[in-house]
Parts: structure tokens; sequence; C-alpha cells
């Protein structure tokens, strides 16, 4: 026995140090952050209101896309509490009556030099938000936003998996996400096409 | 691969120095459009942040024949050996075949300073400090350019963020390509004399067209065999005597525009100092 006791304390080392790199670090790499209200895109676009993403997701007369849309246009339908709902009244009661914009945290928030144009992808090249977006369009609830403590970027940008492994089209939205579908579509690219 | 994004262009400029006036309009339109910081006092002259920098040009002559001209001098966005890329070890500048524009991407820049050594032209600016601006001026920062780091290497890129724009503006519009007046640098509108000219080079119905094909076309050091596609304009000939190199052509390599190691020399040393030439015949 004790003449493999050097390779037992080996393999043990190497078996603890891996499992703190792939399962530790993901753990203290990422602090979890609530979004300041709870939101369901299905009641939004399911079968009793069947709203489109375009419904609130606008582009504004540059073509620039406006992302999330601000308070005024939730004040449209949401001036008074519909419903009885905790989120509803702290919708009503915090946000609109106050006007005060909502401080979403956005999963899908770039780098700053990153240029992303939504209109070339959906308007050009016909590819639906969920290509990308997955389906955040029909989800219930939002699910905590997970920031990375050294880079300040949403985990959605690195995706799920620590080791870059996505689990799904929209899983991961890297550099090398982007080119890879780029490449697939046989779109030339040079770095100021998506660089500012 | 196909090319289904746009049309292939060759993005110049020609600049009428007989026009100019020094005024530095485009240097401080550059500088906001493209929110370039401003360095700290000790930068001075040689590591300040300038991707268009007015140099005065002077004759040397005593009063009634003294003569003053204005050379806004940006990167020349060389189309054959671009002497930056060639050298860029972190492929951080890159040519876009699509538009011949040169590029520079910071977050690749290691800072080596190889492409500013390699630049004919001293076009391109190291960023020595953290980015600072006066106070009140992040208010009105451009938000199509991504300001840079300390550490990195930046210049002029034909103002992309604009094309950038242009392009989406037409993407939401439907259209893949953009529209000749759709995309200008802030250069060309800041200027108050219209010296700068912008276009497609290869495209007969623009004037630039006929402008870099005219008579007082030239380009600087246009026989390193780098192809710029800034075109200077001057009818006076001692500007043109000053900015054009004195290589004879018998020096040039025969295979294309490369020079011999020692022509290619002169020339850098006249680019450090375009007055090098003269004193040496006088």
């Amino acid at each position: 026995m004790s003449r493999h006791r050097g390779k037992l304390m080996f393999l043990g080392g190497l078996i603890a140090a891996l499992a703190v790199g792939w399962l530790g670090l993901p753990i203290v790499l990422y602090e979890t952050i609530d979004q300041p209200l709870q939101f369901s895109h299905a009641t939004h676009t399911g079968d009793l209101l069947g709203m489109d993403c375009e419904a609130c997701h606008t582009f504004d007369e540059a073509g620039r896309f406006c992302g999330v849309p601000g308070i005024a246009l939730c004040a449209t339908c949401h001036e008074e509490a519909l419903g009885d709902s905790p989120a509803e009244q702290h919708l009503v009661e915090a946000f609109i009556h106050p006007n005060l914009e909502i401080p979403w945290l956005v999963y899908a928030r770039q780098p700053d030099n990153v240029f992303f144009p939504h209109a070339a992808h959906t308007v050009l090249a016909e590819i639906s938000c969920e290509r990308c977006h997955g389906p955040h369009g029909h989800s219930d609830r939002l699910r905590p936003y997970q920031r990375n403590r050294i880079s300040g970027y949403s985990r959605d940008i690195w995706g799920s998996n620590i080791a870059g492994i996505a689990s799904a089209p929209w899983d991961g939205m890297k550099m090398g996400d982007c080119s890879r579908c780029h490449r697939q579509r046989g779109i030339v690219e040079s770095c100021q096409d998506c660089h500012k | 691969m196909s090319r289904n994004t746009t049309h292939r262009v060759r993005y110049g400029m020609a600049i009428d120095i007989d026009r100019c006036t020094g005024c530095g309009a485009c240097m401080v339109a550059c500088a906001v459009e493209n929110n370039v910081s401003v360095p700290p006092p000790p930068a001075g002259d040689r590591k300040g942040l300038t991707w268009i920098r007015v140099y005065r040009l002077h004759n040397e002559r005593p009063y009634p024949e003294s003569r003053t001209a204005y050379l806004p001098l940006l990167c020349q966005h060389c189309g054959h050996h671009t002497p930056c890329v060639s050298v860029c070890p972190q492929h951080a500048t890159d040519i876009d075949p699509e538009t011949g524009i040169v590029s520079q991407i910071p977050e690749r820049c290691l800072g080596c300073r190889y492409c500013m050594a390699a630049c004919p032209y001293h076009a391109r600016y190291f960023t020595w400090w953290d980015p600072v601006w006066p106070a009140g001026m992040e208010e009105i920062f451009n938000p199509d350019v991504s300001p840079r780091m300390r550490g990195v290497v930046e210049k002029c890129n034909f103002c992309h963020g604009r094309r950038q724009v242009a392009l989406q503006r037409a993407a939401a519009e439907g259209r893949r390509q953009i529209r000749d007046d759709e995309y200008r640098p802030a250069c060309l509108e800041a200027c108050p004399v219209g010296a700068i000219h912008f276009g497609n080079l290869d495209d007969p119905k623009q004037e630039l067209y006929d402008l870099v094909h005219g008579e007082r076309a030239f380009r600087l050091l246009e026989r390193l065999g780098t192809e710029p596609k800034i075109y200077y304009l001057s009818s006076q000939p001692w500007v043109r005597r000053l900015l054009h190199n004195g290589i004879p052509a018998s020096r040039r390599h025969p295979d294309g525009g490369r020079p011999d190691v020692a022509a290619l020399r002169h020339q850098q040393v006249l680019a450090r100092d375009p007055r090098a030439e003269e004193r040496r015949r006088s």
C-alpha cells in the first residue's frame, strides 16, 4: 500500500484541484442579483394577449434597437394596477406613479466595444429573436441575473457552462458564437464589422 | 464564401492643400467624434493623441517669397503592403477587404508600437495615460465609438462608427447598401473651406474620382508602393516639391512598387522631416 501512496496522493490532489476549478470557481465567480421587478413575458406573449416581441422591443427612426422599453410604454396599459399580484402593485407604486425607469439588469448586455445592429439580423437576415435569446420571450418569470465579478458582464455572454460548451444555440453570446453563425451563413467579416 | 454583406468599395479621400487654412476644425471634430481623450500636459506634440494633425509647411524663403501651407495628416489607409498590418503580431490592425479601411482594434492591441515604427506617415498614436477628458465632456460621448484604454495604439478609421450607424439605418429600412451621402467622416463636415473630399475611389461618377485623377493630385511617399488612399491636391510647385519624394523611379524594384532598402530608409527620413531633402540640396 505504501508503494502506491504517492500516486494516490497525487490523484486525490488532482481530483480535488479539478473539482475546485470546474465546480467551485463558477460559484465564486458569479454573483447572483435579483431583477428589480418580477416580470412575466408569458403573460404578455401568451394566448390571452398574444403580443409580438416587436410590440415592446422596437427600433427608433435611425434603425437603432431600443432594447428594453421605457416606463412610458408600460404605463400605456398599466397606468393603474391590472389585477392584484404583488409584482403588479410594486410596478405601479414604485415605478409608474413616481414615473421612474425600472433599473433592469439586461442578460444580453454586450461589452462597450461591440456594435450589434439588431436590424441587420432581424430585418435583413430574418433571424428570429429566439435564435439568440432562446425561449426568454415565453418565460413565466425573470431568472436571477448572474454577474461576473471580474469582468462585470452577464453570465449569458460566456454561457451557462464554464467550459464554454453550449447546451443550446442561444447558450453563449461570445465573439466565437457570433463568428460561428456568420461562417455558417458565408458572411465575410472583418474586425470593424462588429467592433467599434 | 459568398459575399452577402455589402458591395465592395474603396474609400478614399482628397485633401486640397491650397484650400486648407490650417484652422484645425478637422482636428477638433475628429477628437469629439471619436471620443479621443485629452492626455495631461506633459504629453505635448510627441505623446498627444491626434488622429488627424495639421502640419505647417513653409518654403523657408525670406519675406517677399515666403509661403505657408497646411498639411492635414491622417492615416493614409495604405492599400498595398500595408506596413502596420504586415508587422502587427496581434492581428489588432487589419485592412477590410470590403471597404479598404485600415482598422484598429484596441482590445487586441498589446501596445508594442511596432505598427508605429512601421508606419511611414506617423499617423498612429499611443495612449500613454489613462483616458481622461475635461470635466463634463463624458456627458457628450459619441455612443457609436468605444473609448480606448491606456497602453494601446489608436488612429483614424474614417469615422467607421458613422458607417456602422448608416448601415444599421439602411438595414432597418431593408437595404443592404448605403447611399454615398449617408456616410461621411467628421473632419469633412467640419472643414469650413471644403478642402476635404471623401468617397469611393473606384466610382467614376463621384467628384472624388476626377479629383484624384487630375493633375493636381499626388500622394505622400507614393514610391514606397503602399498605395495610400489619401490624395493631396496642390497647384503650388513648392508644396508639391516639398511633399513629393525625390527618389527617381529607376530605383524602384521592378516587381511592382517595392523599393530597395536604401530608398526605403531615405523615405522614412523624409517622412519624419519633410524638409530634409531641401536642406540637403541647398
